[in-house]
């Protein structure tokens, strides 16, 4: 581990402290632009699944709206076939679904008693209605509702209606299987306007700060490591997790849901390290092979989540957010106060790196593991510190993504894992503060590039950048030419 | 609980089409990896690929030769075009490279511009697709039974899938077997132990890579052809759990070795399968629902993925002092 640490340090970590300086400057630039412009757009409507198809299971699902566009709340199906028979009632976002786990046909039967008063199915005649499933898919079954006579064309794929907004949630592009059945996005046949342009500038700019948060801290993981950690993500995830918990069923205020997230995920870094890395450190077990392990171990998160808290979103705060605008831009109070966290917290981030004793010691071992432990330095203690900061991180990611973006989800930390690896990489790996400037670079592509590109492809817009990056500029925006071969 | 048909069930699970198309895709792997050291974890990629090449081209009318040839070369372009900017960095590079190769393919295909053409995320039906692989059985129709398993002869999940497929894996097997006791196979493993070294002997280590992402990458896209032929092509059945499933079988059966992959992909199954039998049979619906025996299952994987790496890198057949997975 140490041979290693070290012969990675001679490739591509040795920087002369005086870039520090400048990307310290330059951060603090950053953040003054930030501020100047610290404002966004509604997050509004968390999106989709609810289950995930696997090879062996099948979703039937949907999503039920008034005759006015709102959910249809707690609206009964019964879903019939291939000797199954399932029960599915709508959520507060008007979705509902069912997992079968034999492919054929089903009959959904919608209970027409449940629905809200005053409405109707628009084609009484399609009510049960017949739907196909393959294992490994899903298949939407949906019940327009409204008055009998012919509506609007669209209004039939309630699944991808999602509002003029919809296209500018950064959710589960990358997602998993099961989401958006058809007709989600194609956001850039509405033509650039200057509107939108900075509608998305400003949600570019929102996205990449709480993507920062948690970029930094694989960021800093690796360069103290040089672990690439792919379980990451599910760090991400657990703060989400952790704050709906706190919210919906432990009852707490969401400012001390939050905290109490934040503090549990750092234990949890603090946890993982003296209970997985620092023994692998130990065995000698080598980078790539304990890479393989946060594969392995990012695996059984997500599953362990899925297999506690189900498929479907998770919604911290099940309210209506208040809006407040900023010249063209909407933005709830929530995200402004999101912004203003996280702009703090990578300020306080900055200044541990930069001017406490601690702070330094993570550059050093950051820089020359060997050398640092030679000066004194003990690597392992650092080490542990930078695994804790890390979690601890990404859990208050994980909390304001799922507050920014409406809602948690098993896979939501995963889903941006490598949008953070793409940010992390474009930064220069193992450079904290690359790995801000590159978060909000990545953050500025996904929204921007959806003004261009159909929006459901706005994340390999990103992922394209990270490969286009490693092939021209492998250091990164920020980092010295060396060669990392 | 029944106990025969249990191991009926499980026994199934051992020759199933997916067990070899995923025994093929760990052979693709194990070129990549076992022979050259190339971390790549973006071999579900190729298999998407070779799936939507080989689905797209027969809808458009194209005989099966001509399907599996346009499967094929999806691949190779794919490997192409992943190998030019990736083959010169550092192992995790390449991995993170990979994975995100592989991400965009699934992101495009899952698209709703493509819908035309890929079916966007619901995908493409098998029924579209399989009827030339269909008519190309010298078989007649009907079903067929062997001692306890009953198959159709020809439609769908049956008996022509599961010899072309086994037949297909068997000859990858040959010639891997060939490959690793050729000259060619010999450069591969000594750029897998020492990449220097063979450089420094005058070999282009760039374009032996090279050959070697394109050939597995080949191999991955006749498995993806393997894996859709009893099911449908669906870009989210084949994303990065799929390729951590493959490195599993991978790693479980032994990298760098001509049987692993075989043996790790009939493990997986069965055991997943065994596992979820038992659990469906003993565990009441009130401790566990069937879904999250189902997710019970992928967890043991995930687990096992870990201590595999950890205690027992070279997997059950290889041999710990022929594979370091540290030389990259």
């Amino acid at each position: 581990m140490r041979r290693a640490a070290s012969s990675r340090a001679r490739s591509w970590t040795s920087r002369p402290p005086r870039v520090v300086g400048t990307v310290g400057r330059w951060l603090v630039l950053l953040l003054l632009t930030l501020s100047a412009t610290a404002l966004g757009q509604s997050a509004a409507v968390a999106a989709t699944e609810q289950c995930a198809p696997t090879g062996e299971s099948a979703c039937i699902n949907g999503t039920i709206r008034t005759a006015a566009g709102e959910p249809a709340v707690g609206v009964a199906l019964t879903i019939e076939g291939e000797g199954q028979e399932l029960a599915a009632t709508t959520g507060p976002d008007g979705r509902w679904s069912a997992s079968v786990t034999s492919a054929g046909t089903y009959s959904v039967t919608l209970d027409e008693g449940t629905l809200p008063a005053g409405e109707t199915l628009r084609d009484p005649a399609n009510n049960p209605r017949e739907v196909t499933v393959e294992l490994g898919a899903s298949r939407p079954a949906l019940f327009p509702l409204g008055a009998p006579a012919e509506q609007a064309p669209d209004a039939g794929d309630d699944d991808g209606a999602e509002g003029p907004g919809g296209g500018d949630q950064p959710d589960d592009a990358a997602g998993e299987p099961g989401e958006e059945p058809a007709g989600v996005g194609t956001s850039s046949s509405g033509g650039v306007t200057m509107t939108r342009f900075v509608q998305q500038l400003v949600s570019g700019l929102i996205f990449g700060l709480l993507l920062a948060l948690a970029s930094v801290g694989l960021s800093l993981i690796y360069g103290t490591t040089g672990l690439s950690n792919f379980a990451h993500g599910e760090q991400v995830t657990l703060g989400g997790i952790l704050a709906y918990m706190g919210v919906q069923f432990w009852g707490l205020p969401l400012v001390v849901a939050g905290t109490l997230a934040v503090v549990l995920a750092a234990a949890s870094g603090w946890f993982q390290d003296a209970a997985i890395w620092q023994p692998l450190r130990r065995r000698n077990v080598g980078l790539v092979q304990a890479m393989i392990v946060t594969i392995g171990l990012s695996m059984a998160l997500q599953y362990v989540f899925q297999f506690f808290f189900g498929a479907g979103p998770l919604r911290v705060v099940t309210s209506t957010p208040t809006s407040v605008s900023f010249g063209p831009v909407l933005v709830t109070r929530q995200t402004v106060a999101s912004v203003i966290i996280a702009l703090v917290t990578l300020a306080a981030v900055s200044y541990f790196l930069l001017r406490t004793r601690t702070g330094r010691a993570t550059r050093a071992v950051s820089d020359n593991a060997a050398l640092a432990a030679a000066s004194g330095i003990s690597v392992n203690r650092i080490i542990r510190v930078v695994w804790t900061l890390g979690a601890g991180l990404a859990g208050l990611g994980g909390v304001l993504l799922g507050l920014y973006l409406g809602a948690a989800r098993w896979n939501s930390g995963g889903a941006l894992l490598l949008l953070m690896f793409a940010a992390v990489t474009l930064g220069g790996l193992g450079a904290a503060f690359g790995a801000l400037a590159g978060s909000i670079v990545i953050g500025l592509v996904v929204e921007l590039s959806s003004l261009w590109i159909p929006s459901d492809m706005r994340y390999g817009a990103a992922l394209v950048i990270l490969i286009l990056v490693l092939l021209f500029r492998p250091q990164g925006i920020l980092g010295r030419a060396t060669r990392v071969g | 609980m029944d106990w025969t048909n249990l191991l009926v069930n499980v026994a199934g699970e051992i020759i199933a089409p997916t067990t070899a198309a995923y025994a093929l895709a760990a052979i693709g792997l194990n070129i990549h990896f076992g022979l050259t050291g190339l971390l790549n974890m973006g071999q579900a990629g190729f298999l998407l690929l070779g799936a939507y090449g080989f689905a797209i081209a027969t809808i458009a009318g194209w005989p099966l030769w001509a399907a599996v040839l346009a499967a094929i070369l999806a691949a190779v372009v794919f490997a192409l075009i992943l190998g030019i900017p990736t083959l010169k960095l550092r192992g995790d590079y390449l991995a993170i490279v990979t994975i995100a190769a592989a991400e965009i393919v699934r992101i495009v295909g899952r698209s709703t511009t493509l819908t035309d053409l890929t079916g966007a995320s619901s995908g493409l039906r098998g029924n579209s697709y399989k009827h030339t692989f269909q008519d190309a059985s010298p078989f007649p129709d009907g079903t067929w039974e062997l001692g306890p398993f009953e198959y159709a002869i020809n439609a769908s999940n049956s008996w022509w899938i599961r010899i072309v497929g086994w037949g297909v894996v068997a000859l990858a097997c040959l010639l891997i077997w060939l490959l690793m006791r050729s000259p060619w196979g010999r450069v591969l493993k000594g750029i897998r132990e020492d990449e220097d070294a063979v450089r420094s002997l005058g070999k282009n280590v760039y374009a032996y890579k090279m050959q070697s992402l394109v050939l597995g990458g080949v191999i991955g896209a006749v498995a993806g052809i393997i894996y859709v032929l009893p099911r449908a092509v669906q870009p989210d059945a084949m994303g990065r759990s799929m390729t951590f499933f493959i490195w599993t079988i991978l790693l479980l059966g032994g990298a760098a070795t001509v049987f692993g992959p075989i043996l790790g992909s009939m493990l997986f199954w069965a055991a997943l399968m065994l596992i979820k039998l038992v659990m469906r049979g003993t565990v009441p619906e009130t401790v566990m629902r069937s879904e999250q025996i189902e997710q019970f299952g992928w967890i043991i994987v995930g687990i096992t993925l870990m201590l595999l790496v950890i205690f027992r890198p070279q997997g059950i057949l290889g041999d710990k002092k022929e594979l370091a997975i540290n030389a990259h």
